[in-house]
């Protein structure tokens, strides 16, 4: 069996807010467990508590209870002993704007004590890797938030880390930067670093995780590899019918009537309806059978947004 | 990544090996290299500040002052009795500056903090390599300071030497203690607040300019439990001299004891803030 490098048992955290706000159960109890070498996400809508585990696992924040023990240690005594091999890319940049890109490197390397000539060499590969070799002297202020991104992935690599922590890597990017830099972590992983990464994105988690939770309230409800939590709770395919406004509720109930004979599951949500089959187009016709006729129709296979809105009855991006 | 391993052989520096040992001097080795970019505007503003003032107020105002034979001063002319209180204020005003908004920022989810706190630093680490780097900023800007003074013929180079040691420990006994605050306030608002209504009525109460002794009897004595009246009446003592000893060494007890509750505080609030 590979090496367990995270272990989280009944891992909770509670925010109490200065002042006389209500303290948050941000996370409520949560085993999870990462082996050497894969690729570990947690799926989960805003406010799911991903960003507070994230910050426990990178011994930053130490947990309210549980147990939690990163490569055989306890954050809450071996704290930078932890950090050392840790690689981390909070939800938010803390790249220094003023410095330049290369300064950037540089500062973070001395964070770890590394000698001055080793951060020079490991900065130049880096700047390499991250495709920004030509921005080196450039300072961070002109970045763009794709580049400041990768700049940020390349800060947490100049450790030559075990781990990489990675909070929502690509929220707020272009489809463009994006795709670049899930290539760039694909490599990582290909180079057997493990990943443990947070993300409100299916289609992220689909491309990167070998295994996945998903997070709703800062509860886990759900675990396994993409492929196998659709199956688990999805049917193969999906039907995504769009009705004119005024009309969506009546034919929702007369679809869902129909659903009942052909063994699928009616979801309606506010701008479409959507019904779970194992064969889409058998189920297109059985609502065309039905006299409802819908703007569009789209049969697609199932996904993990599927799956959260099964678990929750909600859907991840709001 | 991973098979990137440290083929380079190269000899330690003397650097490699001091912030090996010392976490504390990364901190300080970032807050140099932000400094190195923005030095020359610092010196300038250090030095046409007091140059500024002590020709206004010292040479211009101190003549009427003196001509008028006032009897506060006891015989010292007011361009010496003016130079010693506007340094000590001036490093109040630096440990102000560089331990309030820097500090803010750096705490910010955006900042340096989180950053160096989520590597093998320390908050501990973090909050000394920043007050040493404060410490610095401050003592140089009391330097030049006292250059002038020098230049001004109001204190001899030796005296002047003495008189650092003051300087410093009023801005780090105004620095430390705001440090501890800065790191966990909401809102930059509160900073300013705080600057204007209470750092620049503690001019007031100083003995910057005029002898606290012109003040009403009750307002006197709150005037000598302000840290600013200790920290000017310490440093007029050092670079006039003439002072008796015990006063002296009251003074520096006092802004010793705030220096160190502001770094135990600091201690706590870095602790809280970064890892939390
Ligand atoms: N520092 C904090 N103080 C108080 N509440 C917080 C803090 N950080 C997060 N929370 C709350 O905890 C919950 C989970 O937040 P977070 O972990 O950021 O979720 P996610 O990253 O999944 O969006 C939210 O309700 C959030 O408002
Ligand atoms: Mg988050």
């Amino acid at each position: 069996m590979a090496d367990v490098l995270i272990e989280a048992r009944g891992l909770r955290k509670v925010h109490a807010p200065r002042g006389a706000a209500a303290p948050t159960e941000a996370v409520a109890g949560i085993d999870f467990r990462v082996t050497a070498g894969e690729a570990f996400g947690f799926l989960g809508p805003n406010g799911a508590g991903k960003s507070t585990t994230m910050r426990m696992v990178a011994a930053v924040s130490p947990p309210s209870s549980g147990r939690l023990e990163i490569l055989g240690m306890d954050p809450a005594t071996h704290g930078p002993q932890i950090r050392a091999r840790l690689g981390s890319v909070p939800q938010d940049d803390t790249l220094d704007t003023e410095l330049t890109v290369r300064e950037n490197l540089l500062v973070y390397g001395r964070y770890f004590g590394l000698p001055r000539a080793v951060i020079r060499e490991r900065a130049a590969r880096l700047l390499e890797f991250a495709r920004l070799a030509d921005k080196a002297d450039e300072q961070v202020e002109a970045l763009s938030g794709g580049m400041r991104r990768r700049l940020t992935i390349a800060r947490s690599l100049v450790n030559d880390p075990e781990i990489l922590l990675l909070d929502e890597p690509t929220t707020g990017l272009d489809p463009q930067a994006r795709h670049l830099l899930w290539e760039r972590l694909f490599r990582l992983k290909q180079q057997g670093v493990t990943l443990l990464l947070t993300t409100h994105y299916m289609d992220e988690a689909e491309q990167l995780c070998d295994r996945i939770v998903v997070m709703d309230h800062g509860r886990i409800v759900a675990e396994g590899s993409p492929r196998g939590l659709i199956e688990a709770h999805c049917t193969r395919e999906v039907l995504e019918l769009r009705f004119p406004p005024d009309r969506q509720q009546q034919a929702a109930e007369k679809i869902a009537d129909t659903a009942k004979g052909v063994d699928a599951r009616v979801e309606v949500l506010p701008d479409r309806l959507l019904v779970y089959a194992d064969d889409g187009e058998d189920a297109l016709t059985a609502v065309h059978r039905t006299g409802v006729e819908p703007l569009t129709a789209l049969v697609r296979r199932a996904g993990l947004e599927d799956v959260f809105l099964t678990l929750t009855g909600r859907t991840l991006v709001d | 990544m991973p098979q990137m391993t440290t083929s380079a052989t190269t000899a330690l520096t003397a650097t490699d090996v001091l912030t090996a040992r010392l976490p504390a001097l990364r901190e300080f080795g970032y807050w140099m290299r932000r400094y190195r970019r923005i030095w020359r505007g610092t010196v300038v503003i250090s030095v046409a500040n007091p140059l500024l003032f002590l020709a206004a107020l010292g040479a211009g105002l101190g003549k009427l002052v003196d001509a008028n034979h006032s009897g506060h001063l006891a015989g010292t002319p007011y361009l010496d009795f003016l130079a010693p209180g506007l340094l000590a204020a001036s490093a109040m005003q630096n440990g102000f500056v560089e331990g309030a908004f820097p500090v803010f920022q750096s705490s910010r989810s955006r900042g340096n903090y989180p950053a160096a706190a989520a590597t093998s630093m320390r908050p501990g680490d973090i909050l000394a390599g920043h007050l040493l780097f404060v410490a610095f900023r401050v003592l140089l800007s009391g330097l030049l300071f006292l250059a002038v003074v020098v230049a001004f013929g109001v204190v001899r180079p030796a005296r002047a030497l003495l008189a650092a040691g003051p300087v410093l420990l009023t801005g780090m006994a105004f620095a430390a203690p705001l440090m501890a605050w800065a790191v966990r306030v909401d809102r930059q608002s509160r900073l300013n607040g705080l600057y204007r209504f209470v750092v620049m009525p503690l001019y007031m109460l100083s003995g910057t300019f005029f002898p606290v002794g012109q003040l009403p009897h009750w307002l006197r004595a709150v005037a000598a439990c302000t840290p600013l009246y200790q920290g000017v009446a310490l440093t007029r003592s050092a670079a006039l001299g003439g002072g008796d000893a015990g006063a002296a060494a009251v003074h520096a007890c006092y802004l010793l004891a705030l220096t160190a509750a502001g770094v135990w505080a600091a201690s706590r609030s870095y602790t809280r803030r970064l890892n939390s």
